[in-house]
């Protein structure tokens, strides 16, 4: 996989009125790579939304350097062209709907990009399946769901034909039923439009479907590895505030007690483990 | 007696218009003094409606909230005290922060209670200290606290007012796993040291298997579901049928259940996981 975002040396300090603040992010080398899903983790004030905001241009690095493909952050004239590559999802469902039908919040982007009206139709219909949103089109978005709400703000970046969505804690403040939704529809675009996902989550169950982790601990990277790497480090886990998935802690603590079970993250992988640990012992 | 007792609650928002909605239908409650109760639903289900009711906010459009047996809506002197005696705290109670200190923000409730001056100043300082709000932050503008301070700025405001029953919605939503912890480890100690009646609103069941004591489940206007959590996890399925989440460790023990391993399902926490996987086996499940 070829290297799609790219983060070399960077150093990011916001500006403050004491003079000696912290920076926010400490000498950051990362890839991301084109058509993965990447999970960004880390505890609060870590320095993981400070990265998101530097990969598609929000914020642009005091030190080092983001490159987009083949274009510099820093480089004011190529900003348009990074955000369109580049899209994001916020927090608050609330804060980023601007249109009163869906369908016309959808079509905010590619109006703008001055598309004849038949394409933009069309980008909009099918930007609205993909998030499978196309029923409501002619709903009033504050009629919505925050997991419903989440999906159009999706739409409007798929129709803008983005090839990367950063989702920025996109499902903290929506209920379980919306993340779910809102984490498969992540994992769709990722899977069947090839679209690079990054997520930065509190949400460990979010974290383990992702092909790679980052966490993030006091401005720096911590660790980067597949969600079993990093969760099978119990050391890591404990410096930088994190915890194991549900699943995994009951499967360790059986372990503990001296009945030899693989490593587990999923709850379906749980189930398999137990399920051949009684039929071993049989018990079934 | 039921400290706080909701009998035939009805609420009905655009009542006798033609968009007429029921937030809340025919919901029966009793809350024991010093109980914690967990209540899980969608958001929709009527769960914020129906909290709103307990300290008068809201006026049932039928049935009673009766507050040590005597009904809060009785008049306006009843509905007032129902404000002091029941502290409700919002969700993302951050955003309600106004004042210019920290200190002004948490005496905002007790002032109210038109308190004397050093009672309100002991109330503040003692709920700030519980939160974890250090002295020094107490001059500072609330805009200047982190989002976990802030946080808990709003809770002391709510824990000033020394409420008997303490209701919050939602107050660890958006945190991160420590902060998470950090607030329902609070909410624990605020129960035991003040031996006060706490409501829990959340989304998260692994937060309500860990603290409550009881649970409500509300679906579309209804209360749905009432025990204790271990009676209410039982029926997972249900909930899950109703597309509500159910703690991991009940997922795995149901899904075993269907493979057809003989396993007991009222479990919802991962040490009681582990026990329930080890006497299967047939091993002491640990002390």
């Amino acid at each position: 996989m070829d290297t799609f975002i790219s983060l070399q040396n960077v150093s990011y300090t916001y500006e403050s009125e004491e003079p000696s603040a912290p920076a926010a992010l400490r000498n950051v080398n990362l890839q991301v790579r084109r058509g993965e899903f990447l999970a960004v983790l880390g505890h609060n004030g870590s320095g993981k939304s400070t990265l998101a905001k530097l990969l598609n241009a929000i914020l642009v690095p005091t030190e080092g350097k983001v490159i987009v493909q083949w274009m510099n952050t820093a480089d004011e004239e190529k900003v348009y062209d990074i955000r369109r590559r580049v899209g994001m999802v916020f927090q608050n469902p609330d804060n980023q709907i601007v249109a009163t039908i869906v369908e016309d919040d959808v079509a905010f982007g590619p109006e703008n990009l001055g598309l004849p009206p038949e394409q933009i139709r069309n980008r909009v219909d099918e930007a609205l399946k993909s998030v499978d949103m196309y029923d409501f089109r002619r709903a009033e978005p504050h009629k919505l769901s925050g997991g419903q709400k989440q999906r159009v703000a999706v739409a409007g970046i798929i129709a803008m034909r983005t090839d990367c969505i950063i989702f920025d804690e996109s499902t903290a403040m929506i209920d379980p039923k919306g993340r779910r939704e809102v984490l498969q529809t992540m994992r769709r675009l990722n899977r069947d439009m090839g679209i690079t996902i990054v997520c930065i989550t509190h949400f460990m169950e979010e974290a383990v479907q992702a092909d790679r982790v980052v966490v993030m601990d006091d401005g720096a990277v911590a660790a980067v590895g597949t969600p079993h790497e990093v969760f099978a480090d119990e050391a890591l886990l404990r410096r930088t505030g994190l915890e194991l998935p549900a699943a995994a802690a009951l499967a360790q603590g059986i372990r503990a007690a001296g009945i030899p079970l693989p490593f587990v993250l999923t709850v379906e992988e749980c189930v398999d483990a137990l399920e051949q640990a009684a039929r071993k012992a049989g018990v079934v | 007696m039921a400290v706080l007792e909701v009998q035939g609650l009805t609420h009905l928002y655009g009542a006798k218009t033609a968009r007429e909605t029921a937030a809340v239908q025919d919901v029966d409650l009793r809350i024991e003094p010093g109980e914690l109760l967990g209540v899980i639903g969608h958001t929709g289900s009527g769960k914020s409606t129906l909290i709103q009711h307990f300290n008068a906010l809201l006026t049932p459009t039928r049935g009673q909230v009766l507050l040590d047996g005597a009904d809060v809506n009785r008049d306006k002197q009843s509905r007032r005290e129902a404000r002091f005696r029941v502290g409700l705290c919002f969700q993302y109670p951050e955003y309600q922060l106004f004042e210019e200190t920290v200190y002004k923000d948490i005496s905002f409730g007790p002032a109210n209670m038109q308190l004397p001056k050093d009672e309100i100043d002991r109330r503040v300082r003692t709920a700030a200290a519980f939160v974890g709000l250090d002295e020094s932050l107490l001059e500072k503008s609330p805009f200047d606290l982190s989002g976990g301070e802030k946080r808990r700025a709003a809770i002391a405001g709510v824990m000033a007012m020394e409420p008997e029953i303490l209701v919050l919605d939602e107050p660890t939503a958006g945190l991160d796993p420590r902060g998470r912890e950090r607030i329902l480890d609070m909410i624990l100690r605020y129960r035991r040291e003040t031996g006060s009646t706490v409501v829990l609103v959340s989304h998260s069941m692994e937060d309500i298997a860990r603290v409550a004591t009881r649970a409500l489940v509300m679906n579309r206007s209804r209360a749905v579901m009432q025990g204790t959590v271990g009676e209410v996890f039982a029926r997972g399925e249900e909930l899950l049928q109703m597309g509500l989440d159910v703690p991991a460790s009940t997922r795995i023990f149901l899904e075993l259940r269907q493979r057809g391993v003989p396993v007991q399902t009222d479990v919802y926490t991962a040490a009681q996981g582990v026990d329930a996987f080890l006497r299967l086996l047939g091993k002491e499940a640990r002390a």
